[in-house]
């Protein structure tokens, strides 16, 4: 038993499929429980009253926008040392749902601004970092659309994906030359000596679970479409030489 | 490899385009910065280091696809292929004369179109020396997106939309170098970091181009 079985797409399916509906429940579980709580079982904050709630979507969007990406690039790696496709597929079917989260930090963040800061958009380093992220999604996702042959797709996809991880990185250290920051330092943090108080901290804590259960549940459903794709286009095309 | 720098670079001139293409796109986008924004020369002076730069790298977008999209079409980046010398030489020779016919003369015209916008007298050498050592960092990566585009029909637009996100970190520091120098104020901490990220483009991304020709190659 190694992980390495589910390369296998019919025992990735398999198991996927058993999997699925307990990682929806739980999802929806997480999720509910952490915003409503969230929501409206949290004290206001004295100085930014209620539109600190937005952190319990905010937070944890920009938390699984980056961890996306790292999973993108792990699922790249091993499609390009290994050549699973089942990973390949995974790193395909991460991307928009990263996209996704980045716009959301983004739009929430927004929202936060206007009233905090008073102003829709600064160009902060964060901000602008995750700006620079979305458009490093929208090229990686582009051009898995713009190739016709999977695996060529999935080898230069990959290579774009480490690439850009590096240049990723290098950008986010870039703007800290550039613009000082307005956006308030890391919320939590293991080693900080203050956190966010303890109120918000454990519904805070429930949301993130449900945000990770949500991607994981996603990037599921869509690397399980994605090798039914795959699976129709092959008979498909058989069906064209019979 | 020295033949294949001298033959693309011949065959950069001759065919024109390129060459001439590029600086004078610059030219015009550094003309119409005044239409937009208004004479004032103030102004003009506080931006003209962003304006400069965003130039020179919009220009040298222009002729990406150029680097590999030829030899792709009539064979020869097969014959390249399986040549004796490794791919990832013949990327960086093509990166080099992609920066000479391209890059170097951006940077030549940049101070001219400096006094256009009115750069402050102490920023020319620094909008120089960042230009010299920046843009050699924007033909490399430019390769890089090329290599990955070869294979594609209409890959222009879409070779702009992964070189363009890439190219943050080197305009960051080579626009802050220029404003820096302008005012008066230390340029060594941007051109360092200028000059890493060059050097490191130019060590570590052949690989990266050259097994993404391979792959389009396949």
């Amino acid at each position: 038993m190694s992980i390495w079985e589910y390369a296998n797409p019919k025992k990735f399916m398999q198991t996927s499929g058993v999997v699925l509906p307990f990682l929806v429940v739980l999802t929806v579980a997480a999720l509910v429980t952490g915003l409503v709580w969230g929501f409206f079982f949290t004290p206001e904050d004295y100085k930014q009253g209620s539109t600190v709630k937005i952190i319990y979507i905010h937070v944890p969007a920009a938390m699984m926008a980056i961890n996306a990406w790292a999973m993108m690039l792990v699922a790249s790696l091993i499609w390009l040392i290994r050549r699973h496709h089942v990973s390949a597929l995974a790193a395909r079917a991460a991307a928009p749902i990263g996209m996704v989260f980045t716009l959301i930090a983004l739009i929430t963040g927004a929202f936060w601004g206007q009233p905090m800061w008073g102003t829709w958009w600064e160009w902060d380093p964060r901000l602008t970092s995750f700006l620079v992220l979305f458009l490093f999604y929208l090229g990686y996702i582009a051009l898995w659309e713009a190739i016709e042959n999977p695996d060529a797709a999935a080898d230069l996809t990959s290579v774009l994906c480490m690439v850009g991880s590096v240049f990723a990185i290098l950008s986010r250290y870039a703007v800290n030359f550039w613009n000082q920051g307005l956006h308030q330092g890391a919320t939590l943090s293991m080693d900080a000596e203050e956190n966010i108080a303890n109120v918000f901290y454990v519904p805070l804590l429930i949301c993130i679970a449900g945000f990770i259960l949500l991607f994981l549940t996603l990037v599921l459903l869509r690397t399980r479409t994605e090798i039914r794709v795959r699976r129709i286009n092959a008979l498909m095309a058989r069906e064209r030489m019979g | 490899m020295i033949a294949i720098l001298i033959r693309d670079m011949a065959l950069a001139i001759r065919a024109g385009g390129g060459f001439g293409l590029g600086l004078a796109f610059f030219l015009i986008v550094t003309v119409l910065v005044p239409f937009g924004v208004g004479p004032e020369s103030g102004v003009l002076r506080e931006i003209a280091p962003g304006i400069l730069w965003v130039g020179a790298l919009l220009a040298c977008l222009l002729s990406l696809d150029r680097i590999f999209a030829l030899d792709y079409e009539d064979g020869s980046l097969d014959l390249l292929a399986t040549a004796p010398v490794p791919l990832e030489g013949v990327v960086v020779m093509k990166a080099v004369a992609h920066w000479v016919t391209t890059g170097l003369p951006l940077v030549l015209a940049a101070p001219v179109l400096g006094v256009l916008l009115n750069l402050e007298s102490g920023g020319f050498t620094w909008l120089v020396v960042s230009l010299l050592l920046g843009t050699p960092a924007l033909s490399m990566i430019g390769a890089f997106g090329a290599a990955l585009t070869v294979g594609l029909k209409r890959g222009g637009l879409l070779l702009s939309l992964l070189v363009l996100p890439l190219y943050v970190p080197t305009l960051i520091f080579g626009a802050l170098a220029v404003t820096r120098g302008a005012q008066g104020m230390a340029t060594a901490t941007p051109l360092l970091m200028l000059a890493g990220i060059t050097f490191a483009c130019l060590a570590l991304l052949p690989f990266a181009a050259a097994a993404a020709i391979r792959v389009n190659l396949r």
